[in-house]
């Protein structure tokens, strides 16, 4: 295929219109199958045994009280587990040693004729253990903080611009805070499920997953499997938020439990508790700020320090730091990540790892910059909005933060905001208006692959391993490929989350769409260059992702500007939030119904992060002793409500498209056509989140979410 | 030990036998194959597995099978028509009130059970006028949907949805 004909334009019929979920139908009634819900015959129900202590060994485990209950089918334990090939990754080496590392770990499994009886059988194993003092409080004075190798998924652990020490001393106003953010859990609504096969040397999985090839890819060698052995079906996934980014020690159990009773299928549903100690989890994190600035305002020095923790048993480095980097300009930068090894759960992905802890420390400095120079806060962040990206010094293929914030502030009435603290009171609430960037990177990741085939049907199937989250990959990647084949959306059989599929990349990062849909748009092409505008039934071609030689030259990120009204009631403290607003600058919408509700669900879930969630670690015993579901259900309490209207203000960027997965810069704009509150009449919402918070958690802001997508 | 009872599930009489300690919801998903309702925490927190229990909403996590012989359940799936949609999960449709829909089938079930209950006149802990009809404002809509949670955060659309289908009802 010639360059010229992959760069093409392509004619914009369908990317950009707000079509209707076309799962949709499935999901209001629903009928479309997750994992548990996919057909299979003659289950046995599998229910885990987990330690009870943070770290040692078991000494002993005496099952037969469990084993003698009628209905029990299997006991596996790591006295008699198939074995697993590698050791790599201790997460996944499940039931292959006597070893604990965490509270909650998998120690066994039973298996058994239905899920009552398999859980009171896992009750019933005894299990006797050779404990060990264990470490589970992440606090800055430990004396065995290390700098890891790298930090998520490879950026530099450190770095360090200019003579940040010297710039400190010599401005004429600094900053010198630490910020703390809390233990988060990703809970997505689904709970992490396995359904396992394992018959003719073929291990089959219904797994819920952000990515069916990528649980190939890792699980398939630990089972001594080669990879068409191994088949993942994922068509729905309730939810992921990171924490079905890679697999997780479930699939593992799963996998070994359908070995010990070849030929029937095994199902595994993490319990709502279960998830807090198996799933994955964002690190706590201690963020020291230090900021130099001049009288205006302009920033001398950033220095970011992190210090976080990860489990004993594998690294996850957070890459709290690294927003840091980037988000505004400064002579002077030193960033750098220090972690705590300790025997607690695996932490790993969850929505936006580094910026949402990372952002949340950057704007809370910068807004104490600002009382402390006497400035607006908006005015502060554009003195220091940088021209190109202070690390690479690349130009940008397209910021416009300060745009963002420009609308946003004309949108939220913010000229109407008193900075001093206390001045205003309605009604015995004290109304504060606050405001935050957001940012995150623009990731595209290669090895996906696309195939297209016309059938008798008359329809293209177009056919990728990819995932739909929520996010709306079914409905996006359908208008990006009927866009690419010039024809109806209705022309397109999309078909995605399963491994008999070309390969497709993880959705994580954000970097879904625009992976897939520009591997969609080259097969697309090599199909109509191969087969024409008038194919014969079951004509076929494919591709691989084509390369972004923009990628080279440019910095590529998303920006966007966060605006909340929030009221504290002077007598009980009580928090609400009538009204949230985000402007964003992200790129090519391909469907702004679901990018809208991508917005508001990443606007929620901040607000939920900032007034309610915290995973609270007992560290006596090292687990996460909250287990349930009310800090992400009072985000339900801040159930906000709002009435965008359509994203305008179009300012291409011609560096980030590629294809279908282009990137165009636009502000994102949403009007409240209801009347605004009294005290801001005329101004309308942009993005905009009407928020009737009726929290009864008192709490400080702690995270500021980055725009991103549901991963 | 085992109870045998029978369900009468959208519409249908279905005959099982439950171990006692089997919820409804386990009853309804692993016996019968019904899989609309679903399982979000087993334990009362997120009304992902209501359903409409003998016309009234209920978290069937909540309840133990053999307790509900003979009970009428209805589930999202059997609040479709075939193919014509209830004019909820429509409102849903239009307002996409919902992203990765797991939550979904429950919220439905819950917002036709409650607009059947504002109709009713039965107050909520905002309602100001305990004597006239209830008006479902948001706020209304809020409190009485607050026992049905979406990690992915669609409550603003949710309300949208549900709103408009009040309106059209005349009880918002
Ligand atoms: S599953 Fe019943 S309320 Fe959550
Ligand atoms: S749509 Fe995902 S939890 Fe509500």
């Amino acid at each position: 295929m010639s360059t010229s004909l992959a760069n093409a334009p392509l004619e914009i019929r369908a990317i950009g219109l707000p079509l209707e979920r076309i799962e949709g139908r499935a999901k209001v009634t629903g009928t479309a199958p997750y994992a548990y819900e996919q057909t299979v015959a003659d289950p046995l129900y599998l229910h885990p045994v987990q330690a009870t202590i943070a770290r040692g060994k078991i000494a002993s485990i005496d099952s037969a009280a469990a084993k003698a209950l009628p209905g029990v089918v299997a006991i596996i334990t790591h006295e008699n587990a198939p074995r697993l090939a590698s050791d790599k990754d201790k997460e996944l080496w499940v039931l292959q040693s006597d070893a604990v590392g965490f509270r909650g770990q998998f120690i066994g499994a039973v298996i058994a004729q239905t899920p009552e009886v398999a859980r009171q059988a896992a009750s019933l194993v005894r299990v006797t253990y050779a404990e060990q003092p264990h470490e589970a409080e992440l606090r800055a004075d430990r004396s065995d903080l290390y700098a890891p190798k790298q930090v998520n998924p490879d950026y530099p652990t450190d770095t360090d611009e200019g003579d940040v020490e010297a710039a400190l001393k010599a401005a004429a106003v600094t900053i010198d805070q630490t910020y703390s953010t809390p233990w988060e859990n990703n809970n997505p609504m689904e709970p992490h499920t396995t359904v396992a096969t394992w018959g003719d040397g073929k291990l089959t999985l219904y797994d819920s997953t952000q990515g069916a090839h990528s649980v190939r890819t890792m699980l398939a060698p630990l089972f001594g499997l080669k990879p068409e052995q191994m088949r993942v079906i994922a068509p729905h996934v309730g939810g992921g938020f990171g924490s079905k980014g890679t697999p997780h020690a479930h699939d593992v159990l799963a996998g070994l439990a359908a070995q010990a009773v070849p030929g029937r299928p095994v199902k595994l549903a993490l319990t709502r508790q279960q998830m807090f100690s198996l799933a994955g989890y964002r690190t706590p994190t201690i963020q020291h700020f230090r900021l130099g600035a001049d009288r205006e305002g302009r920033l001398t020095a950033i220095v970011h320090e992190v210090i976080e923790q990860t489990s004993r048993i594998k690294e996850f480095a957070e890459q709290t730091a690294v927003p840091t980097r980037l988000l505004y300009a400064s002579p002077n930068r030193r960033t750098s990540h220090r972690l705590a090894a300790l025997d607690v759960p695996v932490p790993s992905w969850m929505r936006a790892p580094g910026e949402t802890p990372g952002v949340c420390g950057n704007e809370m400095a910068m807004d104490e910059l600002a009382v402390a120079c006497g400035l607006d806060p908006i005015e502060l962040r554009i003195r220091n909005d940088p021209p190109v990206d202070p690390e690479s010094g690349k130009p940008w293929s397209g910021r416009n933060l300060v745009g963002c914030l420009r609308e946003g502030a004309r949108r939220f009435g913010w000229d109407q905001r008193d900075p001093a603290p206390r001045s205003r009171e309605r009604d015995g609430w004290l109304v504060g208006l606050g405001v935050a960037s957001s940012t995150y990177p623009r990731y595209a990741m290669p090895g996906s692959v696309a195939s297209i085939r016309y059938g008798a049907d008359r329809r293209y199937a177009v056919r990728i391993g990819a995932a739909d989250i929520g996010t709306g990959t079914w409905t996006a990647l359908t208008q990006i490929a009927a866009d690419a084949l010039g024809c109806p959306v209705e022309a397109i059989r999309m078909e995605i989350g399963d491994t008999d599929q070309p390969n497709a990349t993880v959705e994580g990062g954000s970097s879904g769409i625009t992976s897939w849909g520009t591997t969609i748009v080259a097969a697309a092409r090599a199909f109509r260059a191969e087969h024409g505008d008038a194919p014969r039934e079951g004509a076929e071609a494919s591709a691989g992702m084509p390369e972004n030689p923009d990628e080279k030259r440019f910095a590529m990120h998303s920006f966007g500007a966060q605006f909340a009204e929030v009221r504290v009631n002077v007598d009980t403290g009580e928090i609400r939030v009538p009204r949230m607003l985000g402007v964003f600058s992200v790129g090519r919408i391909i469907n702004p119904r679901t990018a809208r509700s991508q917005f508001i669900g990443g606007m929620t879930m901040g607000l939920s992060m900032a007034l309610h969630e915290e995973s609270v670690m007992d560290p006596r015993f090292g687990h996460v002793v909250t287990q349930d579901r009310r800090a992400p259900a009072d985000a339900r309490r801040a159930g906000p409500a709002l009435e965008p209207d359509g994203f305008a203000r179009d300012r291409r960027d011609r560096h980030c498209r590629r294809g279908g997965g282009d990137r165009q810069r636009r502000l994102a704009r949403h009007r409240n056509p209801r009347a605004p509150p009294a005290d801001h009449a005329g101004q309308g919402p942009v993005l905009s989140a009407n928020t009737a918070t009726r929290s009864s958690v008192i709490g400080r802001l702690r995270a500021a979410r980055p725009a991103s997508d549901n991963s | 030990m085992d109870a045998r009872i029978t369900l009468h599930v959208d519409g249908v009489a279905r005959s099982l036998t439950v171990d006692t300690r089997t919820s409804l919801l386990d009853a309804l998903r692993d016996h019968l194959g019904a899989m609309s309702p679903k399982k979000g925490c087993d334990h009362g927190q997120c009304g992902a597995c209501t359903v409409l229990l003998d016309g009234r909403r209920a978290t069937t996590c909540l309840a133990f099978a053999v307790a509900h012989d003979g009970a009428t359940i209805i589930t999202a799936q059997g609040l479709a028509n075939g193919d014509g949609l209830h004019e909820m999960q429509r409102a849903f449709l239009d307002h996409d009130g919902f992203q990765c829909g797991y939550c979904t089938p429950g919220q439905i079930c819950s917002a036709v059970g409650m607009l059947e209950e504002a109709e009713a006149g039965h107050p909520s802990h905002v309602t100001q006028d305990l004597t006239g009809p209830v008006v479902l404002t948001d706020d209304e809509i809020r409190e009485r949907m607050s026992g049905n949670l979406c990690r992915c955060g669609a409550y603003v659309n949710i309300v949208a949805a549900i709103r408009e289908v009040a309106r059209k009802e005349g009880s918002a």
